[in-house]
């Protein structure tokens, strides 16, 4: 699998000079690894730690955590949106977060959309690594200038008066959207409203299950 | 450089957005490595992240295109541990080191990993007070340099509203040329979908970007 070439669709680079098959690119990551390995730079094994991080300690598992928090408990969502890297830290179970985390909160009147047009800012801390769509020409391109057609293209359409906002991260701030609680989840435990919140939810590309949808995954 | 590839926002012709269900966090293990040798090498701070930025922006943009995200992290890497002398270009082609390493300040250990895993602080004491204030009405500059800037083109030359005053930021356009240590007052700045992409806009949208102080005049 990993020798094909054309195993996966988005690691094809055809009309370059410069990145030729993949099996060349994994000879060459893997002689810079050694390179730089023997120039005293760089340690394997922290690399090693590096991508276990990446897999099993950030993701939107720590997002989901923060927006059922500020579900719950309005004095958190107060401070949340005053300042996100507080609130969020001041939780204690999710990875620390960096400074300048903003939390955007979507209202009937307003649904908020985070996009980087210029390369691919995005709070990992919170979310984890970016997916290869947020990343891609499309969604760059597109959200700032046609931001429901994007929408749409992830099977969402908001109501006629909803006004969407843009959020170009264009510097260090980092944006996570704190989406509006689903119906019909009156009582539920702070626990199982987190199964609710998806990664794009926090991103404004999707909303957060229903409870019905919850159900139906096999929740 | 500013005008190149990577400055997608409006670009038409990239086609539909497209989500891939249950993505994993790397599609090939390379990607993970490459991810990882950028996160340490960034440690050593020889270059911020605005200078990692600036070597994939200097990609040839059929390159740029063509390349996957990590393939283009790779090529930028590449490029950077070149340019700083820390590989020379025969070790590259020889897919191995030739000479001894020189010595750096920091190199990154396991213990050190999870410091990694948050965000650093760019906020910096500020050498002069800010111009603008929330509220007020600004005009972006109509700039084009050669060099890394972080004021996108479809936002440049359009009237904005500050809506929120992020603090002293270290600056991207001269922190991307060597200098890690100057700031400017950073802004979110709003506009109108009109008055970003022209009379037929949806007039439902409006577009934010985080721009920093030397990007805006009054209006």
């Amino acid at each position: 699998m990993a020798d094909d070439p054309h195993s996966h669709s988005h690691s094809h680079a055809h009309g370059s000079g410069e990145v030729s098959e993949l099996s060349d690119l994994q000879l060459r990551v893997r002689a810079l690894e050694t390179i730089l390995t023997e120039k005293g730079y760089i340690d394997p094994a922290a690399l090693d730690a590096i991508v276990e991080a990446c897999e099993t300690q950030i993701g939107p598992h720590n997002g989901a955590r923060i927006v059922a928090r500020a579900w719950v408990d309005p004095e958190f969502k107060k401070r949340l949106l005053e300042d996100a890297s507080e609130a969020s830290n001041s939780l204690g179970h999710v990875s620390p977060v960096g400074a300048h985390l903003i939390a955007l909160e979507n209202t009937p009147d307003q649904h908020n959309l985070v996009v980087c047009t210029l390369c691919s800012c995005y709070p990992w801390e919170v979310l984890g690594l970016p997916p290869v769509w947020y990343k891609s020409a499309p969604y760059r391109s597109r959200a700032v200038i046609d931001p429901k057609g994007v929408l749409s293209d992830f099977g969402l359409k908001l109501p006629e008066e909803t006004k969407v906002r843009i959020w170009d991260s264009t510097a260090e701030t980092r944006f996570l959207v704190l989406p509006m609680r689903p119906e019909g989840t009156e009582g539920w435990s702070e626990e199982q409203l987190a199964e609710l919140v998806s990664r794009d939810s926090m991103v404004g590309t999707g909303l957060p299950k229903s409870p019905t949808e919850a159900k139906g995954a096999g929740r | 450089m500013s005008n190149t590839i990577h400055d997608m926002g409006g670009m038409h012709g990239f086609g539909p957005v497209e989500p891939e269900p249950n993505e994993p966090v790397f599609h090939e293990p390379w990607e993970g490595r490459v991810l990882a040798m950028q996160r340490a090498m960034g440690y050593t701070r020889l270059w911020t992240i605005d200078g990692g930025r600036a070597s994939l922006e200097t990609l040839p943009p059929v390159t740029y295109l063509a390349a996957s995200y990590y393939q283009r992290w790779f090529l930028g890497l590449e490029k950077r541990v070149v340019a700083h002398g820390l590989v020379g270009e025969d070790e590259i082609k020889a897919g191995k080191s030739l000479r001894p390493g020189r010595g750096l300040n920091r190199k990154l250990t396991v213990a050190d990993v999870p410091n990694t895993t948050r965000r650093g602080n760019f906020e910096r004491p500020a050498p002069a007070p800010a111009k603008f204030k929330t509220g007020d009405t600004v005009k972006t500059r109509n700039i084009n340099p050669e060099t890394h800037t972080r004021l996108p083109r479809y936002a440049r030359d359009k009237l904005g509203v500050v809506e929120a005053v992020r603090g002293c930021h270290v600056y991207p356009d001269t922190a991307a040329l060597g200098d890690h240590n100057h700031a400017e007052w950073l802004y979110a700045v709003v506009f109108s979908g009109r008055e970003l992409w022209g009379e037929d806009a949806d007039p439902s949208i409006t577009v934010s970007i985080e721009a920093f102080e030397p990007y805006l005049e009054p209006a």
